[in-house]
């Protein structure tokens, strides 16, 4: 109960970061100011910081994904905190109630973070709701991949100077999309003016009253604007039922450099990856070092997160109390 | 000969519209006779006597659409504790659906919950059976003989019977029987999500069920039944869209009817918000424009019956990711207080209210009950209209408590519950079996 004397107004006022809804601007760009210190130290001999010192993450995975955890893994041992890594494959565990029973296990043994992803929408919320902890969102079903959003503004901001005003355009499967749901969000907040570019089987219903312009048009989608933001296609998604073909979708949807002519010229690619090289977006285009950002978004991936582990760290009470249990 | 009178009642039938301050008096299990000139002369030796104090005194609920967990999963509800929360909430006859493992599709199922309902409940139970055997779709059940061994109606229960010319033939063959068909209406290939297709959906990441699954669902089945004939009811309807095209249905003559679930008449999807999975119901819960439709549909008379759609489910399936919990909420014992809110929202008149919960449903499955008539079992709940409470699943007679009221202020409540001529249920007393 005394743990607020002599600290001022937190950095960050929230206990958990379950995605970019309810961040208010100065959160946004207090975690990448935070961030953009840590790209400095990310570039440095001695990358170690101690922030962290006698925390305990777990990464806790029900997805499998290879950048997301070991970007969460490299950003809590570059703070200095004991990392865990749990993956917890879908098929190995009985569905629901295992959920619930996994966190309150791992919550018995006094982590201090918890980086959760789940295959299913709000499966991270609750699972927050179980845990004593500070509890990352490292993507939950189709809703929201805040640390994603983060990164690629902050990518955007240190190449572009600002959020404000620029044109972005996220490309591809919104449907299915965690990432598309969080820089919208973010991007709006931000003050950039947001397109959503795919074919009308892959955008989600009412998706205009999110604040974005909608194209199913590729070339028009993608006229005047600073940013172009691929997202990735699930193969299984193009066989038939979405769309009718990798070709057809390639062909209409997929990033070369003749719809990019369309952008600014000195427009900036993006993509979160893994990519589907020839589906999605052309290679020559990925791996354009004047025009793609996409090496820059690992980069800035492992300083972001490092800023929000530090940042929710600092609202975690220093002190155990005096019961020595936690209920 | 045990005898009850009630005194000093508001004693409403709403088949016949009839509202008047009376006394009631019930002999070996049947009302023996009514009105405000009844005791006149003082009241007869050796009755229990049942002071209303002015309160409403109607026909029992009757509740067409119940999920219990017997036989398969008595863990979830058995008949007898259904009966229970439906005593509580002043439901005197409740109408189970054959969704149980093993699905009700067989005559010995039949007889099978008629027994055990008589053996254990203490509320009115009939039985819907399965359309299709197995609940799989096709092939149809055995409609008469089911039917002669006391199955009311017909319905696939949370399934849609999806193949058109199956939907024909049974409505042709049941059409010759006389027996009700009841359809859970959703397209399954449209239905395919876990809330209301929407921008809310769209914001939470949730798969969305549009409500043209719905929609398409009562169009294609109301040209089958142009062409058939019979009797077609509609369990739930959950939007707008489906209030028009039933009161255009009835307008030209068509022999239909259908249900709302008090849940769509009190909630929309925005109560989905942050993935509370008590409030995943099939159909979903959808956008208030479509709430206020129901209720005016309701007022009406486009619907027919309001039903608790009362599912319990255990926590094992519902303190889930959203996406992965099982649908259903319970409401046996809301019933009539989401009801009232209605009521005392001036949206619709309490005979209104009592008679889609009384002689409609009764009417519709051929129950004899649901009035207020000398020579009928006596099964009648008192009412207090007015009395404000806070629902605490605590206090629910429900052992599982998934309902979407919790921490609801109500105003009005069941206060004594009887079922043939036995009390039941009475407020602030256990006065179960």
């Amino acid at each position: 109960m005394t743990s607020a004397d002599k600290q001022p107004a937190p950095l960050f006022p929230h206990r958990h970061l379950l995605g970019i809804e309810g961040l208010s601007p100065s959160d946004i760009t207090s975690l990448l100011d935070l961030a953009d210190t840590y790209v400095e130290q990310n570039r440095q001999v001695d990358k170690k910081g101690n922030v962290l010192r006698g925390r305990t993450q777990i990464n806790l995975f029900f997805e499998a994904s290879t950048r997301t955890q070991s970007s969460f893994e490299l950003a809590g041992k570059r703070l200095g905190a004991d990392v865990m890594n749990m993956s917890v494959s879908s098929s190995s565990v009985k569905k629901g109630e295992t959920l619930i029973d996994t966190a309150v296990t791992l919550n018995a043994m006094h982590p201090d973070l918890i980086i959760i992803r789940h295959q299913n929408s709000g499966a991270v919320e609750l699972l927050s709701q179980k845990v004593s902890c500070a509890v990352i969102n490292a993507g939950d079903g189709a809703h929201e991949h805040p640390t994603q959003a983060l990164l690629d503004a902050l990518t955007i901001r240190r190449r572009k100077g600002r959020l404000e005003g620029l044109r972005v355009a996220i490309c591809g499967d919104i449907l299915h999309s965690r990432v598309a749901r969080s820089n919208i969000l973010l991007l709006n907040a931000m003050g950039a003016r947001v397109r959503v570019v795919g074919p009308p089987t892959l955008m989600p219903v009412g998706i205009e009253r999110l604040g974005v312009e909608v194209f199913h048009d590729m070339k028009k989608g993608l006229e005047g604007v600073d940013i172009v933001m691929m997202l990735r296609l699930q193969l299984e998604r193009m066989a038939g039922s979405y769309v009718p073909s990798q070709r057809e979708y390639f062909h209409f949807y997929g990033l070369d450099y003749s719809k990019l002519a369309h952008a600014k010229p000195d427009a900036l690619v993006m993509h979160p990856g893994p990519m589907n090289r020839g589906v999605e977006i052309d290679s020559a285009v990925a791996d354009d070092i004047d025009r793609s950002l996409i090496r820059e978004q690992v980069e800035m991936g492992v300083a972001v997160r490092m800023a929000v582990l530090d940042a929710l760290s600092r609202n975690l009470p220093n002190e155990l109390p005096l019961s020595g249990g936690r209920s | 000969m045990s005898r009850t009178a009630f005194v000093n009642a508001r004693l409403i039938d709403p088949a016949s519209g009839y509202d008047e301050k009376g006394n009631l008096l019930v002999e070996d299990g049947m009302i023996a006779d009514l009105g405000s000139q009844l005791f006149s002369d003082g009241l007869p030796d050796g009755v229990e006597v049942v002071d209303c104090g002015g309160k409403v005194l109607a026909p029992g609920l009757i509740d067409c659409r119940v999920f219990t967990g017997e036989p398969g999963a008595e863990h979830r509800e058995t008949l007898a504790l259904s009966s229970k929360a439906a005593a509580a909430g002043g439901v005197t006859t409740m109408i189970v659906m054959p969704n149980t493992d093993p699905v009700i599709d067989d005559v010995a199922l039949v007889d099978f919950i008629e027994r055990r309902a008589r053996d254990t409940a203490i509320v009115n139970v009939h039985t819907m059976a399965a359309l299709t055997k197995g609940l799989h779709g096709d092939q149809m059940t055995e409609i008469g003989l089911l039917r002669d061994a006391g199955a009311v109606g017909f319905t696939d229960g949370v399934k849609a019977v999806a193949n058109a010319q199956l939907m024909r033939r049974v409505l042709s063959y049941a059409a010759h029987v006389g027996a009700l068909v009841v359809q859970h209406a959703e397209e399954p290939a449209l239905a395919t999500g876990v809330m209301n297709e929407s921008e809310l959906a769209g914001r939470l990441g949730l798969a969305g069920t549009p409500a043209i699954s719905e929609t398409i669902m009562i169009e294609r089945d109301l040209r089958l039944l142009e062409l058939t004939g019979g009797r077609y009811h509609v369990s739930q309807i959950s939007c707008e869209a489906s209030v028009d095209i039933i009161r255009r249905a009835k307008t030209r003559g068509l022999p239909v009817t259908c249900g709302v679930s008090a849940a769509h008449l009190q909630l929309n999807e925005n109560d989905v918000q942050s993935y509370r999975t008590f409030f995943k119901l099939s159909p979903p819960l959808r956008a208030e424009q479509d709430r206020l439709a129901l209720v005016a549909g309701l007022a009406d008379g486009t619907i027919d019956v309001i039903v608790s759609s009362h599912d319990p489910q255990d926590p094992e399936v519902k303190r889930r990711p959203f996406a992965e919990a099982n649908f259903g909420a319970i409401g046996l014992e809301t019933l009539l207080p989401a009801g009232l809110a209605l009521v005392h929202n001036g949206d619709l008149p309490l005979g209104r209210l009592l008679a889609a919960l009384t002689c409609i449903p009764s009417d519709l499955l051929g129950l004899g009950r649901g009035r207020l008539v000398t020579g009928l079992p006596a099964d009648l709940v008192l009412i207090d209209t007015e009395v404000p409470w806070r629902l605490d699943p605590a206090n629910l007679k429900s052992i599982s408590k998934n309902t979407p009221f919790e921490d609801r202020l109500f105003q009005g409540r069941a206060l004594r519950t009887m079922v043939g001529g036995r009390t039941v249920y009475v407020h602030g007393e256990d006065a179960g079996r």
